[in-house]
């Protein structure tokens, strides 16, 4: 993030401005991956004038940059006419898709209308390993040919991988192919529970030893020592800080108008068929709820030595029962980063013993190719 | 008399955040912020109103400046946010883009 994006963050949480919002136009996919989230059927998704309206009144309250997902956003119809419509907003739009249906045609359409960057979706350089994922045979020469149509529109491309069992081993193949094709490539390990609750898809979660490979591996991280160091406990200025900016400079609104603070984090927070989107983010007991938490407010981890640099999701905290408690998969990141259990792994007895111990001083919330 | 029009460019992405414009360069995603006299500019420049007008109009009610002065100023500044295709500069009226529908409202101050 630039330092004056940092400003603008930084002016917008103090006016309560929700600066950016994720809308997913479509639960619906042209691809089954196996980790994903979500269910693919549709219960009722917004109209076109329905979105067009929240646009308006996103730009009303001043929301800048708008992420548009799903799902598959161009299994829509009336994709094109939303992204115009939003561009005529000004919106700075960024679109989530897997690039499937993204032909010359469409890459130039998006060109034409100004969208700042297009994130795809790339599980491994390897067919039989993101096809597998994807469960559609071809999806990865189709994705990769859509960056190409992208890339040749002088649009900017950023690949997204989720690090899974089933692709662990091809991250830097993947990274070879952002450099070919000339876009950034970014690194997750990070795999989400259903939005229902169901955690069947944490079985494709990496394991300790995997995640402590790429905690490791210079090329991700830059300096292992630093990344990898033992963490000094919070301190004052940590106790106070604020988890992240779902509900505070960011939310994001479900194809059927649901407002959640994240992505992330299925608490909702009121419907935008029923209320104004502004009247959600500003007086919605949920949302303030989500506001009011600080790191001094959370038991177990206002207690943990990583409190103060633990990239702890609220969100999924929030899905294993507690928006207040910890998220097992930072904790695990954490200690795969340090060899350092938090107090949360230790109430439950999950450290393995006898792990070395890494030596440095964590600051990087994530492994970012 | 100056008959220079400037018109907002619409590839940009742009919102107001506590009366000061923030602009988003279309061409490489440089982030800009207006100061309060830009803004006035950047949200007058509707392609038919001469910067001379938005300089008498909009900016010497607003600030203590001398208009010749502040016209130069002006100029200096459409030119700088021509140079980042922020603004677009003619010396004649610029017509509307084919998808602009006119972005005062929500281009406008959310507070």
């Amino acid at each position: 993030m630039s330092a004056l994006m940092h400003e603008m963050g930084a002016k917008a949480l103090a006016l309560g401005i929700p600066l950016a919002v994720q809308v997913d136009l479509t639960f619906r996919c042209n691809e089954r991956c196996v980790h994903c989230y979500l269910d693919h059927d549709d219960h009722g998704e917004m109209t076109t004038a329905e979105i067009k309206h929240l646009l308006e009144e996103m730009a009303e309250a001043g929301v800048f940059i708008l992420t548009l997902s799903g799902g598959e956003i161009m299994l829509r119809r009336d994709f094109f006419e939303i992204l115009e419509h939003a561009r005529r907003l000004m919106f700075c739009v960024k679109l989530k898709t897997n690039g499937v249906l993204i032909r010359e045609r469409e890459a130039a359409r998006i060109r034409d209308l100004g969208v700042e960057s297009i994130q795809i979706s790339i599980y491994s350089h390897r067919a039989e390993v993101h096809d597998a994922i994807t469960l559609v045979p071809g999806s990865l020469k189709r994705s990769v040919d859509a960056i190409r149509f992208l890339k040749a529109q002088g649009l900017k491309v950023v690949i997204a991988n989720v690090l899974m069992t089933q692709n662990m081993s091809d991250y830097q193949g993947v990274r070879s192919l952002a450099d070919e094709l000339g876009v950034t490539a970014t690194l997750d390990p990070t795999v989400t529970p259903m939005m229902d609750g169901n955690r069947s898809t944490l079985q494709f979660a990496v394991g300790e030893s995997s995640l402590q490979q790429v905690f490791r591996d210079e090329s991700l991280v830059g300096n292992v020592e630093e990344f990898c160091s033992l963490p000094a406990g919070p301190d004052a200025g940590d106790l106070d800080m604020l988890p992240c900016s779902a509900g505070h400079t960011a939310c994001y609104v479900s194809p059927y108008g649901d407002v959640y603070p994240c992505v992330q984090f299925p608490l909702p927070t009121g419907n935008v068929r029923k209320q104004r989107f502004i009247d959600i983010w500003r007086f919605s007991d949920q949302m303030n709820d989500v506001r009011s938490i600080r790191l001094r407010d959370m038991p177990s981890c206002s207690q943990c030595v990583h409190g103060g640099t633990c990239t702890r999701c609220p969100g999924l905290a929030y899905m294993e029962g507690n928006m207040r408690g910890p998220s097992t998969q930072d904790c695990e990141k954490s200690f795969a980063r340090t060899g350092v259990p938090s107090v949360n792994l230790l109430s439950k007895k999950r450290a393995p013993a006898g792990l070395v111990q890494i030596q440095g001083a964590p600051s990087l919330a994530g492994a970012t190719a | 008399m100056s008959r220079l029009y400037v018109a907002r460019n619409l590839k940009v992405a742009a919102r107001s955040l506590g009366g000061e414009m923030m602009i988003m360069s279309g061409r490489d995603s440089t982030l800009f912020t207006l100061n309060r006299t830009a803004t006035i500019i950047w949200q007058a420049a509707d392609g038919t109103t001469t910067l001379q007008e938005i300089v008498e109009h909009r900016i010497c009610p607003e600030f203590e400046v001398e208009p010749a002065q502040a016209l130069a100023d002006a100029e200096t500044l459409a030119r700088e946010l021509a140079s980042h295709e922020i603004l677009q500069v003619s010396e004649n009226p610029i017509p509307p883009a084919k998808h602009s529908t006119g972005t005062d409202t929500h281009a406008g101050d959310s507070r």
